[in-house]
């Protein structure tokens, strides 16, 4: 039985790390009342960068970084669309997700058969050696730490530093902001550039480190996903990475299945993490209370500082 | 006040701010004493906040020069004005919901970083002027009342030798109006400066002891209020007398047409208020007034009588003897229900369309409007026609759009548009919020009229002076619950203003905490 649990583990919480990562992003992002429907297009930007990154410089942390880049000009983008050019939110979202599906699948034609190596996990020394868990826990992916340590300093920036108090502040009501004297459109700046940076990361993590190939749309609608992953979560890091787990652990399970060869058709099975994760995400926050105490106010509302 | 004894805390001079469409300020001169309460009084549009403004650093004048403490100074920021010491407490609150009260004065303190010794502060703080808060409580769980504290707390930390007060008094409950001024009092005492902005008369000559006043964009006079009458005053503000309203005497034979019959209503949403054994009834030809602070059911209240949330019991809201708490709006207008809502754009109006298809948006029943399924647009034209000559609403004509028309011009329209309808039981709220003194008077009048003519109405309003001068009965909500509603000519103010924290005669014990919107 561990033999099994083991690999499904480590599996798990590698198919959930890009989620971690972009909807942390995004959680940044709305919490300062930025709604950037992006994260698809971010994430395939960052993927096929990265990738083409690493193909390049042999280094996949050259790959990482260029996918980060990559992500944050993509919100860049949205960012001057939507905040200084006061465009909607929404459609801007829309807009830039699939100017990055296509951008990316344009960038990556001469890629499409480039195998990369993937890197080797890294095992944290001592805590690796621990029965069960450290195999479990401790034998990943630099990024799959880096995405544990992202969620940490998520939370402890939100709820613990000055800083995130004051982009909570703008997330709320960003006209209040401005007349206490915070600049609400550059902090919304920033807030998009780090979940841009973020969808970014996650991309990369797909195209070096887990599928390390470039395919057309590789994203798969993890994207959305992760969208979905924020709502849902009542907007707090700990949920966010709960559900990104849920969906992990579902398409290992759907994996398993079809080894298995269970008789369902593949497609639909294929189509489980993504039902399972909404419905359990939907029946955990029903509460109205939480969604009201989380939810910044102004999510999504353009705001005209002179206004 | 002489104008050579000690050097003004603040000097304004040939201040002038010009909007494309509006000059909002033009060649305003003000000087405020240190330790003076200075009202700056004058009707909405008159310039008073835009002033404001230009003092906190919110907006840059185009002309003119401020001294501060003799000094010639720029303000381009409100960091800059707190910076100067002028500390600002807004008419509509610049709190955050979502935090904490420490956490809303900690945004507006930089480099206050330890939450524990700010909750600290904020208690001796707020002992001191008694205001009483408690820092860990979240915003949203807060009456209007100790929102303005909050307020009042943060500029007080920061040592303000200056401290602006925008119509502060419009939300408070007559006790709370008291307190307020004794603060005033005792930081005025301690050197602090205060510009006072109201239009409410009786306020600033009890409270001020200087005033300048402005009328579109200009001073039209300086003057020590406590020697001034208070129609000498209206005549500076609003260039002639107060109108006042003919009020008939009540009749209050007619027959019950608006009953409320233990009407119960679970909170809707988690910051709302649950409605708790609503008893009321409006007779033909009487106006019963429904006062106290918002976010004690009022909106609940408003949505049960409208329809727009159906009760489980049809005999909680009777309209003209029929059960009708079951059915929705629609049912209920044709009835014979009209409704005006407190906001006038987005449910009142729709502020997009123009002022004769927003006409079709409640009487649409009404003679031939509407002819096999098509819509009769000179039948609406006429209407809208109609209701723009009767109810003087100063616009572009029936095509203008909703949005473009002055608040108090839709509002005449959109009460023009119900009572033209004739309804036999009305419910009104706020009727006259944010409109100036003609404006108000034209409305309260109507609304007159309309009893007059036997319409059983239903005012809820905020401003006491308002229910007093229109209403037949006042009744009192609080927390949830609904106070007996006693005849206008057998109460004060002050007994409405005890209502007002929830004891009235035979209150539930549980009812008697302070006012407050009911944390949920």
């Amino acid at each position: 039985m561990t033999e099994l649990l083991v690999p499904i583990v480590v599996a798990t919480l590698a198919a959930g790390t890009p989620l971690v990562f972009a909807a942390l992003g995004e959680l940044v992002a709305e919490k300062s009342g930025v709604l950037n429907l992006g994260v698809e297009g971010m994430m395939l930007v960052g993927a096929i960068a990265a990738f083409a990154a690493t193909v390049a410089s042999g280094s996949a942390w050259v790959g990482v970084l260029a996918g980060m880049l990559a992500g944050a000009a993509m919100s860049f983008v949205f960012a001057v669309l939507a905040l200084t050019l006061q465009a909607n939110q929404v459609a801007a979202g829309l807009a830039l997700s699939l100017f990055g599906l296509g951008l990316s699948a344009f960038a990556g034609k001469p890629l499409e058969s480039v195998a990369l190596q993937a890197p080797q996990a890294v095992p944290v020394p001592l805590l690796s050696e621990i029965p069960l868990l450290g195999p479990m826990l401790f034998s990943h992916q630099p990024l799959v730490y880096l995405s544990w340590l992202m969620a940490v300093l998520v939370s402890l920036f939100l709820y613990r530093s000055r800083a995130g108090l004051v982009l909570r502040a703008v997330g709320e009501s960003p006209a209040s902001a401005t007349a206490i004297g915070y600049p609400a459109i550059a902090i919304r700046y920033l807030a998009t550039l780090f979940g841009g940076a973020m969808a970014g990361i996650a991309g990369a993590f797909l195209s070096i480190v887990y599928t390390p190939m470039w395919v057309e749309g590789m994203t798969a609608g993890r994207g959305w996903i992760a969208l979905a992953l924020v709502v849902f979560a009542t907007w707090r890091p700990a949920r966010v990475l709960a559900g990104a787990y849920l969906f992990g652990g579902v398409t290992m399970l759907q994996f398993f299945a079809q080894g298995a060869g269970v008789a369902v058709a593949s497609q639909l099975l294929s189509s489980l993490p993504y039902l399972a994760t909404i419905v359990v995400l939907v029946l955990i926050s029903r509460n109205p209370h939480t969604i009201r105490l989380n939810a910044p106010v102004s999510l999504g509302k353009p705001y005209h500082p002179d206004a | 006040m002489g104008a050579e004894s000690p050097a003004p805390r603040l000097a304004l001079r040939g201040i002038r701010k010009a909007y494309p469409a509006v000059v909002a300020n033009d060649g305003i001169d003000l000087a405020v004493l240190p330790g003076e309460i200075h009202a700056v009084l004058g009707e909405n549009g008159a310039g008073k906040s835009t002033l404001m403004k230009i003092i906190y650093g919110v907006a840059r004048p185009d002309a003119g020069e401020i001294r501060w403490e003799g000094r010639r100074i720029e303000v381009p920021s409100p960091q800059a004005a707190r910076a100067l010491g002028i500390g600002m407490v807004f008419q509509h609150f610049s709190l955050f919901e979502t935090l904490t009260v420490a956490e809303n004065v900690a945004l507006a303190l930089p480099g206050e970083r330890d939450l524990a010794a700010l909750a600290r502060r904020i208690e001796e703080v707020s002992a001191r002027y008694g205001l009483p808060l408690d820092p860990r409580r979240l915003v949203h769980s807060l009456s209007v009342g100790e929102r303005q504290r909050v307020e009042i707390v943060r500029c007080l930390l920061l040592e303000p030798r200056l401290l602006i007060m925008d119509e502060p008094t419009s939300v408070l409950t007559p006790q709370a109006v008291r307190r307020l001024f004794e603060t005033l009092r005792q930081l005025a005492a301690e050197g602090c400066s205060i510009l006072y902005i109201s239009h409410k008369l009786d306020e600033i000559q009890a409270l001020c002891h200087a005033a300048t006043v402005l009328r579109a964009g200009r001073v039209t006079g300086t003057c020590d209020p406590r020697r001034e009458t208070a129609s000498s005053m209206a005549r500076m503000m609003i260039g002639k007398d107060l109108p006042v309203c003919e009020h008939a005497e009540a009749r209050t034979s007619g027959e019950a047409r608006l009953v409320l019959d233990g009407l119960c209503l679970p909170a809707q949403d988690p910051f709302g208020t649950e409605l708790q054994d609503i008893r009321l009834r409006v007779h033909a030809g009487e106006i019963v007034g429904v006062a106290g602070v918002s976010g004690n059911g009022q909106q609940e209240l408003l949505r049960a009588l409208s329809g727009e949330v159906t009760l489980g019991r049809a005999e909680a809201v009777k309209l003209a003897g029929v059960a009708a708490g079951r059915l929705h709006p629609g049912r209920r207008r044709r009835m014979g229900l009209g409704f005006v809502p407190e906001e006038r754009l987005g449910r009142g109006a729709v502020p997009t369309m123009t002022l004769s298809e927003n006409t079709l948006l409640t009487a649409h029943r009404a003679a031939g409007m509407v002819r096999g399924g098509l819509v009769q647009r000179a039948r609406l034209r006429a209407f809208a026609l109609e209701a723009i000559g009767r109810f003087a609403v100063m616009c572009g004509g029936p095509e203008a759009e909703a949005r473009s028309l002055s608040g108090g011009n839709l509002q005449k329209f959109i009460v023009g548009r119900e009572l033209l309808q004739a309804p036999r039981m009305l419910v009104v709220s706020q009727p006259t919020w944010g409109l100036d003194v003609g404006a108000s008077a034209f409305i309260r009048q109507a609304l007159i009229d309309l009893r007059n003519a036997g319409a059983a109405i239903l005012v809820i309003s905020e401003e006491l002076d308002e229910l007093f001068e229109i209403c037949d009965r006042i009744a009192v909500m609080a927390k949830g619950r609904l106070s007996p509603a006693a005849r206008t000519r057998d109460t004060s103010v002050e007994e409405i203003g005890v209502w007002m924290s929830g004891l009235w005669p035979g209150a539930a014990p549980d009812a008697g905490e302070a006012a407050r919107a009911p944390a949920p």
